[in-house]
């Protein structure tokens, strides 16, 4: 806090594209935003950081037109503007593009991107224009997909890019976009980046939310910092590095992020995997895991690291020469013999694949180990209430209720719940599909201080992670997976963000000679 | 600053109404009072055990549709599944008279029970090893248990052994201290319905199937087995429901059970389960029963409205029953 702040009337002399007065949003008694002035100018990038509940979401609805304010004001270009809904703020020239993936998986691309708005001629709707018309905007935001490709049938990187092509359809003057790369590989951040900055040269102001501060820092020209629904302030990025954006959000000197490395570790491996080969081969590769050690597995999204790890626990189909955990054969895999061998996997996809959302958080916490809470066929409420009990200390959950929905927790604690959850059967390895992915910081050093203290109990524990940083401060032993195949190893001082990018990029030759150790 | 919080809450909670799951129940004490507000007989104690003994077949069906409808399935095939489980219990009995006498009856509901569970497997087979919509899968087999109770009937009635009649009879007319047998049987198997969906762990797993698959798949839980099973308790409940019916008509025709699907899937949905999947109320389903029966029996005998009628009355309800859900429950 005691950096240079800019001053909020030094900020309203410049030409603003929108600007926010006193904003406050109530919800019932729940005051979740709380007097935030803000001016997002012309031809400038604007990031918004803030852990998560710190309101951002909120603002974003309040400036989208998605909800309106209790008290305050917008302006746009200096005149008071009131929006009933989103369309009259798009009307307007302002556009949110969502976190979420909002798409008909049914219809092919242009149908998505006109949805609502079809271009007609002679009260037919005119496809070639339409798909002509995607044709340009797909281009203009990378993608590589037809207008006539199903959406259903794309990755989801490929998802988001039609969301943001979507927003580009028509001329914008404020274009807000809520965590974009979230879904995306790094060369993929780095071509919606170059997007970003196209936009801004054009003029549009640029409303950018994001938890990944190293783009807020490469991407910004402003950023403004929101905790527990309050403006903390605003700066030039120049004036802040990532530690420092990070403090302000949490409101104290962060600690190290990362807990400290535990070294190669030399022990017997746990879990021995020989040649499994998953959805026919498209993806395979062999590994060791030991205890005591965490094992990174780096890579680009849809190199198949996700449908590798599923297949080993017989999500997908697969065939394997050999799987050895804690010593025992494994013949054909499934979850639970898994489970019961000490091996449990936790999803990339929390919501699809992780909780039920419309139940309580007890039912959820038991799920995968009903069999060993109730060993009869009987239910045991008791220790099913207790568990739960235990978990949200455990775990740090932080629940209003117990009795509440999993839907209803926030992303971090919905997180802290399914660690809770494949923790329950006190498995030996234990496998994390990103695990602080849409989380705040806070809970992220508790995830990983949670990792850490798991690996130097003498367990294993796998993470795949997209995030540079966190697969090179939390890894002992990295694999890079590309196109369907393990391509390198790294170890101690070799792990680094080059070393992965490379690995994970390059082409096949190349980074076979830089395989082994 | 969270454990305090944990602590507070679940005094809270007990406060709540749950005015959602409470609905099917309310309407019916409003159908009740309106039907005795209509006519004085209505609350005659032989009337009322009339139509509780009448709304037996849809609530004991209406059990098993309650488990195949909670895993997100649905089993347009009972009505049909209903006629050809009596059909086969009937030519059973009636070969087996000769040598058992009155205890053909019991082999025959025997031999109902596992023909329903068998048709239940047959139907959660197709639809998990096949992986084909359920709501196909027992159309077709509706139209093959339809044909064949036709076949068996030869297209008019297929009559218990005379013999069998007397000593069968009690169980769908007669009664235990003043309580008639189909409502006994039928508070049984809701009771063991209640206990599986709440109080096991194959229970538990039938509303994670029904909420969300993937999830369900992903901690472990062999999906398919789930709703297979369904399947098949959704054919014994069948099974259990053609028991009571045969002796009150002591025969089946080509039309037994006909439409039964519908009022069963209506009943499950009016008691408050979701037609989605993942929340199953077993209680509710009973509501819902007795809700359309009363319906139809307060038509029937108040004169105001034909009871030609009564279909339309009992579809309107659904509709009205759903649009009264989603009121609620947007709010």
């Amino acid at each position: 806090m005691n950096l240079k702040m800019e001053k909020p009337a030094q900020v309203s002399t410049a030409i603003s594209a929108l600007s926010a007065r006193s904003l406050s949003k109530s919800y019932g008694q729940i005051e979740v935003l709380r007097d935030i002035t803000l001016d997002i100018r012309s031809g400038e990038v604007h990031a918004i950081i803030g852990e998560n509940g710190a309101g951002k979401s909120t603002l974003m609805r309040l400036l989208s037109g998605h909800a309106a304010p209790t008290t305050g004001q917008l302006f746009m270009d200096g005149k008071q503007i009131d929006f009933a809904n989103a369309v009259q703020a798009e009307a307007a020239g302002i556009v949110l593009v969502h976190q979420e993936i909002l798409l008909a998986a049914d219809l092919t691309v242009a149908q998505n991107l006109f949805l609502g708005r079809e271009l007609s001629r002679r009260f037919m709707v005119n496809d070639r224009a339409m798909n002509r018309r995607t044709a340009e905007v797909l281009a203009q935001v990378g993608s590589t997909a037809r207008p006539t490709d199903r959406v259903g049938d794309q990755p989801l990187a490929q998802r988001q890019l039609f969301q943001i092509a979507r927003a580009l359809l028509d001329d914008r003057k404020v274009v807000i976009l809520d965590e974009p790369t979230a879904m995306l590989a790094n060369d993929e951040v780095d071509a919606l980046l170059g997007i970003v900055r196209d936009l801004r040269d054009q003029g549009v102001a640029i409303l950018y939310i994001s938890h990944r501060l190293e783009e807020v820092e490469a991407l910004a020209d402003r950023v403004t910092v929101l905790r527990d629904g309050d403006m903390i302030g605003t700066w030039q990025v120049s004036e802040l590095n990532q530690r420092q954006m990070a403090e302000q959000m949490v409101g104290r000197k962060l600690e190290m992020l990362y807990p400290p490395k535990r070294g190669t570790s030399k022990e017997a491996p746990t879990l021995d995997v020989t040649a499994l080969s998953v959805d026919g081969g498209k993806v395979s590769g062999s590994l060791v895991v030991r205890p005591g050690e965490v094992l990174g597995i780096g890579g680009m999204i849809g190199a198949g690291r996700t449908e590798f790890f599923e297949g080993l626990l017989g999500l997908r189909p697969a065939k394997a020469d050999k799987i050895l955990l804690n010593g025992k054969s494994v013949t054909s895999p499934d979850v639970k013999g898994m489970m019961a061998a000490g091996l449990v996997y936790l999803t990339e996809d929390r919501k699809g694949k992780g909780l039920l959302l419309n139940d309580r958080l007890g039912p959820n916490l038991t799920l995968q180990a009903l069999d060993a809470i109730n060993p009869g066929v009987q239910l045991n409420r008791k220790s099913e209430a207790r568990a739960l009990e235990d978990a949200v200390t455990e775990y740090d959950i932080r629940v209003r209720s117990l009795g509440i929905e999993a839907g209803k927790l926030s992303g971090g604690n919905q997180q802290k719940l399914l660690l809770a959850k494949i923790m329950m059967s006190d498995p030996s390895v234990v496998i994390i599909d990103e695990p602080t992915r849409g989380i705040d910081i806070g809970n992220k050093t508790q995830i990983y201080k949670f990792i850490d203290d798991l690996v130097r109990a003498g367990k294993a524990c796998v993470v795949i992670s997209s995030e540079l940083p966190e697969l090179v401060g939390l890894a002992d032993r990295v694999l890079v997976m590309r196109g369907g195949r393990f391509v390198a190893e790294l170890e101690g001082a070799d792990i680094t963000e080059q070393n992965v990018v490379y690995a994970a990029a390059s082409s096949g030759r190349t980074a076979q000679g830089r395989t082994g150790t | 600053m969270s454990s305090t919080e944990v602590r507070a809450a679940p005094e809270r909670e007990g406060v709540s109404i749950p005015w959602g799951s409470l609905a099917p129940f309310i309407a019916l004490a409003v159908i009740v009072i309106l039907g005795a507000l209509i006519n004085s007989n209505f609350l005659s104690t032989n009337n009322l055990l009339n139509v509780v003994t009448r709304s037996a077949f849809i609530a004991i069906i209406g059990v098993g549709a309650t488990f195949v409808i909670a895993t997100g399935g649905l089993d347009l095939s009972v009505g049909s599944m209903m006629a050809f489980v009596t059909g086969i219990m009937i030519l059973t009995m009636n070969g087996l008279t000769p040598s058992l006498g009155s205890w053909a009856i019991l082999a025959g509901a025997g031999v109902a029970l596992v023909v329903g569970a068998l048709c239940g497997l047959l139907n959660g087979l197709i639809i998990t090893v096949g992986r084909i919509e359920p709501f196909i899968v027992t159309l077709g087999t509706m139209g093959i248990f339809r044909a064949f109770i036709t076949f068996m009937s030869d297209g008019g009635s297929l009559p218990i052994d005379r013999s069998l009649r007397d000593p069968y009879r009690p169980v769908y007319f007669g009664d235990f201290l003043g309580v008639p047998y189909p409502v006994l049987i039928t508070l049984f198997v809701v009771l063991v319905g209640a206990f599986l969906l709440y109080r096991t762990k194959y229970g538990r797993r039938v509303t994670a199937v029904g909420s969300n698959a993937d999830v369900a798949r992903f901690s472990g839980v062999h999906v398919g087995r789930v709703r297979t099973m369904a399947f098949v308790i959704q054919g014994i409940c069948v099974a259990v429901a053609a028991i009571c019916y045969v002796p009150r008509l002591g025969a089946a025709t080509p039309t037994t059970g006909q439409l039964w699907e519908l009022q069963v899937i209506t009943a499950v949905v009016i008691g408050g389960t979701l037609l989605r999947g993942g929340k199953a109320r077993v209680w509710g389903t009973v509501a819902g029963a007795l809700i359309l029966e009363i319906i139809a029996n307060v038509m029937v005998l108040s004169d105001m409205v034909s009871e030609y009628l009564v279909a339309a009355v009992q579809g309107a309800i659904i509709i009205i029953a759903m649009l009264a859900h989603r009121f609620t429950s947007a709010r």
